[in-house]
């Protein structure tokens, strides 16, 4: 079940002591591979939000003819903004285990930088709902959606939920 | 057309190409994705292990978005294979159930169906597995737009 790890506390301490969400994503060796990583937004109405953001680089690239980014690359992005915000945002002890999740490619995603932002629908003691979007240029128009559900346990409930 | 059956050179030529497909797209060449085998609207994938893809450096298990892009090619390649000729196609929706996590130091397998092809859209399911296919480590149900927009007259895929 899921257990604290230390590194994991350690990285969201650091991050958040710095006031560097983009410390915590450099601690996972896979996001620093994909080149996905946090920031907080600068300014306008959403200054201050936690925000994915996936850096543009050839090895994202599954339609080389178009371009467009691989749709594997953003499920990626929408799956590790989810829990990283969660991380971020939430008292959790332990890494958020997804479940599932279900994506929907709106728009093909072009050979620039992708930015992504969760909205929980439903947090539960146990499981948590949060519906992902990513966009590029305008964050009206999402180039990709999904709807996850991680599993959780906080700080409040300790291990007795877990089986 | 997807009642007809294809015959073994159009299947090898349809191999061929999906070979060649796997190993023009950066992203499956950076996660070191091989095309193990196909047959008619079958694909089957190899995710090696490696330590860039890891999403708990403490357990050393693969991170989930690795597991979703080898779905997600391996449902690709299995469309690819369930068409009568080469066209581009483009991921609709991707669900992926994980149902345990990968073990560390594991490469990963992932198989595919693509079960139904209609004039728009194919319809693919798939799962993925360490050892045996009937024991998954996710699974996953996926639908695939067929002749999406290129701007070559040549083959090309997402």
């Amino acid at each position: 079940m899921s257990t604290t790890h230390p590194w994991l506390r350690q990285a969201i301490a650091e991050a958040r002591a710095a006031g560097d969400p983009g410390r915590l994503a450099a601690a996972v060796p896979y996001a620093q591979t994909m080149g996905i990583s946090l920031l907080l937004a600068p300014d306008g109405p959403h200054a201050g939000e936690l925000l994915g953001v996936m850096r543009f680089g050839e090895h994202l690239i599954g339609n080389p003819v178009l371009p467009a980014l691989h749709g594997g690359a953003l499920c990626a992005l929408l799956e590790s903004t989810a829990i990283f915000q969660l991380l971020w945002e939430s008292a959790l002890s332990a890494t958020p285990r997804t479940i599932g999740l279900t994506v929907e490619y709106l728009r093909s995603g072009r050979p620039v930088d992708t930015f992504a932002r969760g909205m929980p629908t439903r947090q539960g003691r146990r499981v948590t709902n949060v519906r992902v979007e990513a966009w590029q240029d305008d964050r009206s128009r999402p180039i990709a959606v999904a709807s996850a559900h991680f599993l959780v346990h906080s700080d409040e409930e300790p291990a007795k939920l877990e089986s | 057309m997807s009642d007809e059956r294809l015959d073994a050179e159009e299947l090898a030529r349809l191999r061929e190409l999906g070979q060649r497909f796997m190993r023009a797209v950066p992203h499956n060449n950076a996660l070191g994705l091989e095309l193990r085998a196909v047959s008619e609207g079958r694909a089957e994938i190899f995710l090696p292990y490696d330590l860039r893809l890891v999403g708990n450096p403490e357990t050393g298990v693969l991170h989930g978005g690795a597991i979703s892009a080898l779905m997600d090619a391996c449902c690709g390649a299995a469309v690819f294979q369930a068409l009568r000729k080469p066209m581009a196609i483009a991921t609709l929706d991707l669900r992926i159930d994980y149902l345990k996590p990968a073990a560390p130091g594991r490469g990963v397998i992932a198989r595919a169906h693509c079960y139904k092809v209609t004039r728009h859209v194919a319809f693919v399911r798939g799962v993925a597995f360490l050892d045996s296919e009937d024991d998954p480590i996710a699974t996953s149900a996926g639908t695939f737009m067929l002749g999406t927009r290129t701007t070559s007259r040549t083959e090309g895929a997402a």
